[in-house]
C-alpha cells in the first residue's frame, strides 16, 4: 500500500534526549515540500528517561488519522525494540544505531534492518555528553532525509531560521544532518521505494495544535481573563494565550498589559475567578483536563443557575482519576453536558481539529455571552497537542462579538424596577446588569433558590418558574450551536455517528468502505444540545454506528436520552485505549458487523 | 425563618454625605438573622463606614460565600451588586471580578467556617495575590448556618452548647494573614463599632487585601459560659494593642487634640490613617512585631485588636500582573481584537 508520498515512519526515543526538535524539523521539512503530512506525539507522563514515541504520516490524500501500521521505525530505545520492531508493516524498515551490536530483539523476518552509528559518529564529532546527546536526533534526521529523499535545501533553510540567532548551534546542526545524510547515502540506497516527492498541497495549510490555535481564539474572541491551573494536556493553552497576549495584547505606549492571566492555587478557584469576572463583565475562560473538571463541578452549576457566561476549555485526557495524563480519550462527555449536582445541562462545543478549535473558541464566547451560561469546549490531547496540519486561518474584520442582552448604564437609568431573571423577550433569556454600571441594575446573585427578581426564595412555583426558563433557554440553544456536520449520499447502507477527535479516522474509514463497497453516511456531531437533524439523521437509517473514544458509549448514551432513539439501535464503535483513533478501528467494526448480521450492502 | 427588625440605626436629621446619600441609602434588605447575631453589628458599622467614606454604592460589589455571615452581603448598599456564590470560594471570585474591573470597591465578606475551614486554600490565595478588597472575617466559633458545630477557629477548651469542649488547636486568621504577606491586618470586636468602624474605612481605602477578623458572637450556639467567642468572654479578654483613626482625603487633617504620640500612614489615595499609642513600641509597620504581640496575647488568653499591621507600599495584583489601568471590562473589541493582517502575519510561523 505505501508508495510515494504515502506511507508513515516513527521514532522510538526515550523522553529527555532532545528528539522533539529533530521530530518537528522532519515534518515541517515534508510539510514545506508541499506534501500533506501530520505527527503524533506519543509521549509518556514522566520528564526523563521512559519511552517516547513520534509518528509521521504522510498522506498525498491528506488523511491527517494516526497509521494504524508504520514502514519504518528509527528505534533508538533498547526497552521497547520488541514493540517497535513489531509494529513495522511486513516489507517495511528498522533503522537502528549500530554503534552497538544488533540486539536480537531487533531482527525480524521480512524487514529490513539498516543500522547507522548514530552514537559513535557523534562521540567522534561532537564535544560534550549534552551535545551528543541532542545531535544524535539531528544525525537520525540526516539519515530520514536521504532514504525518503527530504529535500535538503529546506532542511538546511529551517535549519537557518530555527537557530539564526545561534550561530554556533547552526554548525553543529548542519553538521550533525550531514552526517547522518551522508552516511545513509553511501551505505545504503537511497531513497527507499516508499519516499517523498514535492507536491503542491499544503500552500493554504499551516501546522499548528489545538491548544494553540484555541487559545488564539480565546484573543480574536476578546477574551481578557484566564484562569488556570497546571495539568496536561491543557498547560500549553494558557501557555499560548499569554504568549498571544504579550505580542497583540501589549499596550504600546506603556508596555502594560490588556488582560489578566492568573495561574490559581487550584481548579476550584480558577472556575472562581473565571465566574467573577463573567460576572463583572469581561469574556473569562478556564483550560483544564478531567480532574479539573470534577473539582469545577460546584462552580459550574453556580455559574448555570446564576446565569453567568463562563468559557471552560476541557482537554480530554484518558481516565477516571489520574488515570493515563498524556493519552487521549472521550471520556468527559457525561460530565460536561451534565456538569455538576441538581438538574443542570450545559452547552458544549466538540471541534475536530485546530481549525475549528480556533473558530469554536470565538463561537463558545460568543454563546456563552448570549447565552449567559457555561460553555464547554471539549477537545482532546490528540487534538490539543498534536502538530495537525489543517486550513490557514482567517479572520473577517467585520465580526463584532455578540455580548448578548446586557444592559448600559442608559438602558438602566430608565428603567423603573430591573428583574434579573426576568423573561421579558419570551426566548427565555433574561438581561443582565454588570456591577458598577448603575445603581437601578444592581441585584443580588444568589446560588440559593431565588426568583425571576432574583430574590430569595423556597416557594415552590417561584422556584419552577425560574429552571423552567432555564430549560427553554437550553432548548433555544440547541438551534443556535453549530448544527452537525451531515453527509449522505443516497441508498447508503448505514449511517456513521461520531465527533470531536474521531473526525480524521471516520472520514478515511468511509473512504475505505466504500471502496469495500459499503456506504455510509455520516454525521458528526459538533455540538450539545442536540437539535432535530440529530434525530433525524438517526431516524433515517437502519445501522446506525456511533464512534467515539470512550468505554460507556457516552455520545450513544446521550444521543439516546436526548432524541429518544432506542440507545440499543445505535451500534457503539469504542476506542478507549488512550491512542488518537486509526480509521481500521472504524473499519473493521463495520466490517465485522456485516459478517455477522444482515445489513443490506449496495452495489 | 427568624426574621427580625435591623439594629436601631440613628439618622440624625438624616445628615447626607459628599454624594448627597443618606445613612438609609447605605442600608439593604431587613436581615433575617438572630436577634442579637454579632454578624448584624458588623453590617451596622460597615452602613455607617460606607456612609462616611461617601463610597458610591453603585461603584461597591458585595461579595460573599455561605453562612449566617456570608447572608449580610444581602443587608447593606441595596445599590450595590451582590454576589453570594459558594461555601468558602468568595476569595477566588472576588479576585475573577477584580481581574476584570479594578475599580470596583471589594466588599468581601466570610466567615470563620467559610475562610478558615472549606475555603481557608481561597483566603491564603487571595492574600498571596493581594486583591484589592476588604475581606471581613465575621467570626464566631462556629458553624452558625448548619446550627453550631466548631469551626477551625475555635479555642482549645471553648466548650459547645452541649458543654463538650474543643480539642483541636485554632486557626487564627489574623496570624495567619501576618505570615502570609498579607498587608492589611486587623482585628475588631462586633461589640465595640468605635473601634469598629475607623479599622473597616481604613481597610476600604487599602491598596491591597485588607484583612479584617471580627469576633461577632453567635447567639444561638456560642455564646454561653464556656464559650471564648461569647460577648462576655471577648469584652473581658479584649485588648486594644493598636488604635486607629482613619481620616480620609476629602477632610482636612487636623493636629490631633491630644498629647498621646501619634503617628500616622498615608493610604495610596492620600487619606491618612492615624495611630495612637496604646501599647509601649507597638508599631504597626513592623510585621515581626506584630506577629510577636498578637501570639502573646494570646498565650495570656487575651484578644488582641486593632488595626494590627499596615504595609501600604505592597504590590496589589494588578500591580504584579502590569495591567492597564482602564479596567478589562472597559476595552473595546476593537482594542481586543488583533484583526486579519496580524492572524496572516502570524500565521506565516506556522508554515
Ligand atoms: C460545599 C458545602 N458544604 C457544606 C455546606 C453547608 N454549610 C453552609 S454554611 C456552613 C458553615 C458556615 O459557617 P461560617 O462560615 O462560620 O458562617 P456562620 O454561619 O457561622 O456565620 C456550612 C458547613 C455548604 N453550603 N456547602
Ligand atoms: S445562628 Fe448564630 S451566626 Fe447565625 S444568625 Fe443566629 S446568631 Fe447569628
Ligand atoms: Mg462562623
Amino acid at each position: 500500500m505505501s508508495g510515494i508520498n504515502d506511507f508513515a515512519f516513527k521514532m522510538a526515543t526515550v523522553n529527555g534526549t532532545g528528539s522533539a526538535s529533530a521530530n518537528s524539523l522532519l515534518m515541517q521539512a515534508i510539510f514545506r515540500m508541499g506534501i500533506p503530512v501530520t505527527g503524533k506525539n506519543i509521549f509518556p507522563s514522566n520528564i526523563q528517561g521512559l519511552p517516547t514515541f513520534y509518528e509521521i504520516r504522510v498522506s498525498k490524500d491528506g488523511y491527517t488519522a494516526r497509521p494504524q501500521q508504520v514502514d519504518l521505525v528509527v528505534a533508538l530505545n533498547p526497552s521497547t525494540y520488541a514493540k517497535d520492531v513489531a509494529s513495522v508493516t511486513p516489507g517495511g524498515y528498522l533503522l537502528y544505531d549500530s554503534s552497538w551490536p544488533l540486539e536480537p530483539e531487533l531482527v525480524r523476518e521480512g524487514i529490513t534492518i539498516l543500522g547507522i552509528p548514530f552514537g559513535k559518529m557523534c562521540v567522534d564529532t561532537f564535544q560534550g555528553d549534552r551535545n551528543r546527546t541532542l545531535l544524535r536526533n539531528i544525525v537520525y534526521a540526516g539519515a530520514l532525509a536521504a532514504l525518503l529523499k527530504i529535500d535538503m535545501d529546506i532542511v538546511g533553510q529551517l535549519l537557518v531560521e530555527k537557530f539564526s540567532k545561534k550561530k554556533a548551534l547552526l554548525d553543529f546542526n548542519n553538521t550533525a544532518i550531514r552526517l547522518g545524510y551522508d552516511y545513509a547515502k553511501t551505505n545504503y540506497t537511497c531513497p527507499l521505494s516508499f519516499h517523498l516527492e514535492r507536491m503542491d498541497e499544503t500552500s493554504g495549510s499551516i501546522i499548528i495544535d489545538g491548544n494553540a490555535a484555541a487559545a488564539l481564539g480565546a484573543v480574536y474572541a476578546g477574551a481578557t481573563v484566564g484562569a488556570w491551573y497546571p495539568i496536561t494536556p491543557s498547560t500549553s493553552l494558557m501557555e499560548a494565550f499569554g504568549a498571544f497576549c504579550r505580542k497583540f495584547r501589549t499596550d504600546a505606549d506603556t508596555g502594560l498589559a490588556k488582560y489578566c492571566i492568573i495561574q490559581a492555587e487550584d481548579e476550584l478557584s480558577a472556575a472562581g475567578i473565571t465566574i467573577g469576572a463573567g460576572w463583572a463583565g469581561a469574556r473569562a475562560f478556564t483550560n483544564t483536563s478531567g480532574p479539573g473538571i470534577s473539582l469545577m463541578q460546584e462552580f459550574i452549576g453556580l455559574a448555570y443557575y446564576t446565569e453567568i457566561p463562563a468559557v471552560f476549555y476541557d482537554i480530554q485526557r484518558t481516565g477516571p482519576s489520574t488515570g493515563m495524563p498524556t493519552r487521549t480519550q472521550q471520556a468527559d462527555l457525561f460530565s460536561l453536558a451534565y456538569a455538576s449536582h441538581g438538574d443542570t445541562k450545559h452547552i458544549v462545543l466538540f471541534p475536530c481539529n485546530p481549525e475549528e478549535c480556533f473558530y469554536m473558541s470565538v463561537t463558545a464566547f460568543d454563546l456563552a455571552d448570549r447565552f449567559q451560561t457555561p460553555v464547554f469546549v471539549a477537545s482532546d490531547l490528540d487534538i490539543g497537542m498534536n502538530d495537525w496540519m489543517c486550513k490557514r486561518l482567517q479572520w473577517d474584520d467585520d465580526h463584532t462579538w455578540n455580548r448578548g442582552k446586557c444592559l448600559s448604564a442608559n438602558d438602566l437609568e430608565s428603567i423603573k424596577k430591573f428583574s434579573r431573571y426576568l423573561d421579558a423577550d419570551g426566548d427565555g433569556i433574561a438581561a443582565r446588569s454588570l456591577p458598577g454600571v448603575h445603581g437601578n441594575g444592581a441585584y443580588f446573585v444568589r446560588g440559593s433558590g431565588h426568583d425571576k427578581h432574583a430574590m430569595y426564595t423556597e416557594d415552590s412555583d417561584a422556584y419552577q418558574e425560574v429552571v423552567d426558563r432555564l430549560a427553554r433557554k437550553h432548548r433555544l440553544a440547541a438551534t443556535v450551536v453549530p448544527a452537525p456536520e451531515i453527509h449522505t449520499t443516497p441508498g447508503a447502507d448505514i449511517g456513521i455517528v461520531s465527533l470531536g477527535g474521531c473526525h480524521a479516522a471516520v472520514v478515511e474509514a468511509i473512504d475505505r468502505l466504500r471502496d469495500a463497497g459499503i456506504i455510509a453516511d455520516y454525521m458528526r456531531i459538533k455540538a450539545f444540545p442536540f437539535d432535530a437533524p440529530v434525530r433525524a439523521f438517526l431516524d433515517s437509517h437502519a445501522v446506525t454506528f456511533v464512534v467515539e473514544q470512550n468505554r460507556d458509549a457516552q455520545l450513544r448514551a446521550m444521543l439516546a436520552i436526548e432524541t429518544g432513539k432506542p440507545r440499543d439501535e445505535m451500534i457503539p464503535v469504542l476506542d478507549y485505549g488512550g491512542m488518537p483513533l486509526t480509521a481500521a478501528v472504524v473499519v473493521n467494526a463495520v466490517t465485522s458487523h456485516r459478517n455477522t448480521s444482515t445489513f443490506a450492502v449496495s452495489s | 425563618m427568624t426574621s427580625i427588625a435591623k439594629p436601631a440605626v440613628r439618622h440624625p436629621g438624616l445628615k447626607r454625605n459628599a454624594l448627597g446619600f443618606t445613612m438609609r441609602d447605605y442600608e439593604g434588605a431587613m436581615s433575617t438573622l438572630c436577634a442579637g447575631c454579632g454578624h448584624d453589628s458588623v453590617t451596622a458599622a460597615l452602613v455607617q463606614a460606607c456612609f462616611e467614606l461617601a463610597l458610591p454604592p453603585h461603584r461597591a460589589a458585595k461579595m460573599s460565600g455561605i453562612g449566617c455571615s456570608s447572608k449580610t452581603t444581602a443587608y447593606f448598599m441595596r445599590q450595590s451588586h451582590g454576589f453570594n456564590s459558594v461555601h468558602g470560594r468568595m476569595p477566588s471570585v472576588t479576585s475573577g471580578a477584580s481581574a476584570a474591573n479594578r475599580d470596583l470597591t471589594y466588599i468581601g465578606i466570610s466567615g470563620d467556617g467559610d475562610s478558615l475551614s472549606i475555603g481557608l486554600g481561597q483566603l491564603c490565595h487571595a492574600i498571596r495575590r493581594n486583591v484589592r478588597m476588604l475581606y471581613v472575617i465575621d467570626n464566631n466559633g462556629v458553624y452558625g448556618l448548619t446550627k453550631g458545630q466548631f469551626s477551625a477557629s475555635a479555642d482549645i477548651g471553648s466548650t459547645s452548647k452541649k458543654g463538650e469542649a474543643n480539642v483541636q488547636p485554632p486557626i487564627d486568621p489574623v496570624l495567619l494573614a501576618l505570615t502570609l504577606g498579607a498587608t492589611f491586618v486587623a482585628r475588631g470586636f462586633s461589640g465595640d463599632k468605635a473601634q469598629l468602624i475607623p479599622i473597616l474605612k481604613a481597610g476600604l481605602s487599602h491598596n491591597g487585601l485588607a484583612l479584617v477578623d471580627i469576633i461577632s458572637p453567635c447567639v444561638t450556639f456560642n455564646d454561653h459560659d464556656g464559650s471564648t467567642k461569647s460577648y462576655k468572654f471577648t469584652r473581658e479578654h479584649e485588648v486594644e494593642i493598636s488604635a486607629a483613626d482613619f481620616v480620609p482625603l476629602r477632610r482636612e487633617i487636623t493636629v490631633p487634640d491630644t498629647t498621646e504620640a501619634i503617628s500616622t500612614i498615608t493610604m495610596h489615595d492620600g487619606s491618612v490613617v492615624r495611630f495612637r499609642k496604646t501599647h509601649d513600641s507597638y508599631d504597626p509597620t513592623d510585621r515581626a512585631a506584630a506577629y510577636a504581640h498578637v501570639r502573646a496575647c494570646q498565650q495570656r488568653n487575651e484578644v488582641a485588636t486593632g488595626l494590627l499591621f499596615l504595609d501600604e507600599g505592597g504590590l496589589d495584583m494588578h500591580a504584579v500582573a502590569k495591567t492597564v489601568p482602564t479596567p478589562l471590562v472597559d476595552l473595546t473589541y476593537k482594542q481586543l481584537c488583533p484583526g486579519n493582517s496580524a492572524l496572516q502575519a502570524l500565521m506565516e510561523k506556522y508554515r
